[in-house]
């Protein structure tokens, strides 16, 4: 409906203070959903924004920002019949969760195909940019670019996964000014153009991100995903203020002068996850702005889930496409493009919020970038917590040094094991050992990344690289080192224990036990995510 | 009773059929007046062709029944004659309110195929232009027509302004509208030249048409056939297009046919393949070969190859 205040003037993202007439607040707990009292007086509940409005025609959008690129040519003025020309694009990690019919990457690649095919190009390659993540299903591809485009190119072999152990398939470009090897997929680095088809869901994602990481192997990536980068990364999600990224743009000057000509297009979306209408929508909603049908709505679903065995659980969350809507797209020049993209996506996600906390709390949802379609096994639920939500601030984290963190999950021990079988060696072998980063950095990450059998599933199978759990951990090191203690409400307990955090039963079992950390009648603050918000912390 | 009759025996008549020959009987003016000889009657209001009135069929009930028709019954023939492909539906993601679907033109299967291929905003809203002296000849074809896929009465022997005006009102009304702008079926498999109907609307109403390609339906039930024979068939949607401005609506009539005709292409390559060969302007025509009939005939090649795939048997001597 067009008139719906929600789409035409959404508001801004709140900081709610808890009082007694607050209601129970909304725990995303894996497949399932907590109701949890907060104390009044002492607490605050961060909100995020109302989705913004879509862009009304995404199509002739993204034909405006090809003819009109920043700092760069016009898409059709670099295309010329004889070119080798690739697209990368961005796999299925992002968005989350995955997104309604046409997915963006296939508007966009449709529209740039369109303009190559007017040009008279016929050498073109399209490519999963997936660094070490696991290879893309044909129905994911499918899903991404759309069967037009699968069933034009994928019967000549021009539609594939990157393969960053494949030895003839990489490329090495140089050292950075650090001496940072920067690597890149052959066929990318060889080619007359090289276009980016980007998704922004986090300020994390884009930029320099996207080919010297997405289109590189182990040897470059190893140079920012280490313990030592994450711990001078406050916070990854803060391009200037992140290690991570100020390494993958030092790639990205040697790519510029060494690799390929790149025209990066890339991509913001509204956070409109659960939908306006339909039974998820609640989930976006303000406890006390639900009405009855809301209500009805999430009991229903709510017992319903609680009965059903998992495997049915994750179907059903599996199935669900959100129904984002783009907020912006821009071409051109990868650093200019950038910025921009930026900008739009502080615009949905920032909320600002005065002062640290004792306490920060929040559920965690069924997914996380590295489980779409699969499991989020104990790893994933500590690089979700600890990585990404603790990360989700700008200026200084939520919680205060020494300050507890409680989350929400059931924590299951369990794993996939087509998608996750390093993950399996690591919870069983490094973490029973130390759960220290640095330590299992040093004592285990080249055993893992050089395990001959995790490169063939990681190579034939669609499993993730034998390294990537480490990269998980390392993603939570810098909250692991600035936090007093982890307390996970409802989880596995022997999983959490494992992971070395606390397993708490209730929420109030949970913030009894904070208090041992940080004394009696700390404040709490709850990060309502997702949908996403990013606290602009003062 | 007659006289003849009692003397027979026959039966006594029933009081209702009675009193209904009492009430024929009666005088005018309690009953019409016959016309005086000499005098030239006058010609009765015309309820059939253009002039049929369908405004019946868009109200809440005949719209029910029709949803209730296209779901069930047409839904279910279409997927066992047709087993049709769907594609390109995404393309209408971000196309809102009435448009009009340009589509080929095969057979009385391709207006079934194409309503219950429609993508959800337009399913249960759009009417769909039929040959006036066809499908509105008579009183009970022009109903079911108006019932079953909400036909409304176009002219395509004559020009009239009086089916182009229901058209836009009714686009203008928020109703979409399902046209074959071939003006009838293919005679011979091929496509035939693409008339202005559906370029003049849009260019009268504003709204985009959908080019949409329709595979496969004349194998099922060309024209001529009255038995269907199942085969497969695809339907591809096309990118929501909208006239240029200073072009009319003859080359806009033009512009959809090349749309179609790449939409076709595309069914038979590949999309790629395809959209290059929009762009250098040589997509392969919808209308075949100029040539004698047998070798269109025989151009047709793969196309119908489904007609020709009757099982054949040795003879049973």
């Amino acid at each position: 409906m067009a008139s719906d205040p929600r789409r035409t003037a959404p508001r801004p993202g709140l900081v709610l203070d808890v009082d007694r007439s607050t209601p129970p607040i909304l725990f995303h707990h894996g497949e399932g959903f907590r109701l949890e009292k907060l104390p009044a007086d002492r607490s605050r509940i961060i909100y995020p924004a109302e989705p913004l409005p879509g862009l009304p025609d995404p199509d002739e959008s993204i034909r405006q920002a090809l003819l009109n690129p920043i700092e760069d040519d016009p898409l059709p003025s670099l295309l010329t019949p004889g070119m080798k020309l690739t697209i990368a694009f961005d796999d299925l990690s992002l968005p989350l969760p995955s997104m309604r019919k046409p997915d963006i990457r296939q508007r966009i690649i449709e529209q740039v195909l369109d303009m190559a095919a007017a040009a008279g190009v016929d050498d073109i390659h399209l490519i999963a940019a997936l660094a070490l993540h696991r290879r893309m299903t044909e129905d994911e591809l499918r899903h991404c670019l759309g069967d037009r485009v699968y069933d034009a190119f994928a019967p000549q072999g021009a539609i594939y996964n990157h393969d960053a152990e494949d030895p003839d398939g990489m490329v090495e470009l140089g050292l950075t000014r650090h001496d940072e090897q920067v690597t890149m997929n052959a066929r990318a680095a060889e080619s007359d153009l090289l276009i980016y088809v980007n998704l922004n869901i986090v300020s994390m994602d884009g930029g320099w991100k996207s080919t010297a990481t997405g289109l590189s192997g182990y040897s470059g990536i190893r140079h920012h995903h280490n313990v030592a980068t994450m711990l001078e990364s406050k916070s990854f999600m803060d391009r200037h203020k992140s290690e991570l990224h100020h390494s993958n743009w030092r790639q990205g000057e040697v790519i510029k002068n060494h690799g390929p000509r790149i025209f990066q297009i890339e991509t913001t979306i509204n956070n409109n996850t659960f939908g306006y209408d339909g039974p998820m929508s609640v989930l976006q909603k303000r406890e006390w702005e639900w009405n009855a049908k809301d209500r009805a709505t999430f009991i229903t679903m709510k017992k319903g889930l609680d009965m059903m065995p998992t495997t049915a659980k994750r179907a059903i969350f599996n199935g669900w496409k959100a129904p984002y809507e783009l907020t912006s797209v821009q071409a051109g020049d990868v650093e200019a493009v950038h910025d921009v993209t930026l900008e739009h996506c502080f615009k949905q996600h920032l909320v600002p919020v005065e002062g640290q906390t004792d306490v920060l709390t929040f559920g965690l949802p069924y997914i996380c970038p590295y489980n779409v379609n699969s499991v989020m096994n104990p790893i994933l639920v500590m690089c979700l917590g600890l990585g990404y939500f603790f990360n989700m601030y700008r200026g200084k984290p939520l919680v205060r040094e020494g300050g507890v963190l409680i989350m929400s999950h059931p924590t299951p021990w369990e794993f996939h094991p087509v998608h996750h079988p390093s993950y399996i060696d690591f919870f069983e072998q490094v973490l029973s050992d130390t759960t220290d980063p640095l330590e299992l950095e040093a004592k285990y990450e080249k055993q893992f990344a050089e395990d001959e059998w995790y490169i063939h599933l990681y190579r034939n199978s669609y499993a993730y690289h034998g390294v990537h759990p480490f990269y998980m951990w390392y993603w939570g090191a810098s909250a692991l080192q600035h936090l007093g203690r982890v307390i996970i409400v409802g989880g596995d307990k022997r999983a959490v224990r494992r992971l070395g955090f606390q397993p708490a039963s209730t929420m109030q079992d949970a913030l009894e036990m904070a208090s041992d950390v940080v004394g009696p009648a700390p404040s709490i603050t709850h990060l309502h995510n997702p949908p996403i918000l990013m606290a602009d912390v003062t | 009773m007659s006289k003849l009759a009692r003397q027979i025996g026959l039966p006594k008549l029933p009081a209702a059929l009675s009193l209904i020959r009492r009430f024929r009987a009666l005088p005018f003016p309690y009953r019409a007046p016959s016309t005086p000889r000499g005098v030239r009657p006058l010609r009765p209001k015309a309820r059939t062709g253009a002039d049929y009135d369908t405004s019946w069929s868009r109200r809440t009930p005949a719209r029910m029944a029709r949803a209730a028709i296209i779901e069930g019954p047409m839904r279910l023939a279409v997927s066992g004659l047709a087993a049709p492909d769907r594609r390109g539906a995404d393309r209408l993601a971000a196309t809102k309110g009435s448009v009009i679907f340009a589509a080929n033109h095969h057979s009385h299967l391709d207006t079934p195929l194409l309503l219950t291929s429609l993508p959800d905003p337009w399913k249960h809203k759009v009417i769909v232009g039929a040959a006036a002296d066809y499908f509105f000849g008579t009183r009970v074809t022009a109903a079911m027509s108006s019932l079953v896929i909400g036909a409304i009465p176009i002219e395509r022997t004559k020009v009239g302004r009086r089916s182009a005006d229901l058209a836009a009102e009714l686009i203008d009304d928020g109703w979409s509208l399902v046209i074959f702008p071939e003006g009838g079926r293919s005679p011979d498999g091929w496509g035939q030249p693409f008339r202005g109907g559906a370029a003049f609307l849009a260019s009268k109403t504003g709204v985009p048409v959908v080019p949409v390609h329709l595979d496969g339906t004349g194998r099922i039930l060309r024209k001529g056939r009255s038995i269907p024979r199942p085969s497969t068939t695809s339907v591809t949607f096309g990118r929501p297009i909208v006239p240029q401005d200073g072009e009319n609506a003859t080359r806009f009539a033009a512009r959809i046919e090349r749309e179609v005709a790449a939409l076709a292409d595309e069914v038979s390559s590949d999309w790629y393949t395809a959209r290059k060969r929009a762009h250098a302007s040589e997509s392969p025509d919808l209308t075949g070969p100029e040539s004698a009939s047998w070798r269109r005939a025989w151009a047709l090649g793969d196309r119908s190859r489904g007609a020709k795939s009757r099982k054949r048997h040795w003879p049973n001597l």
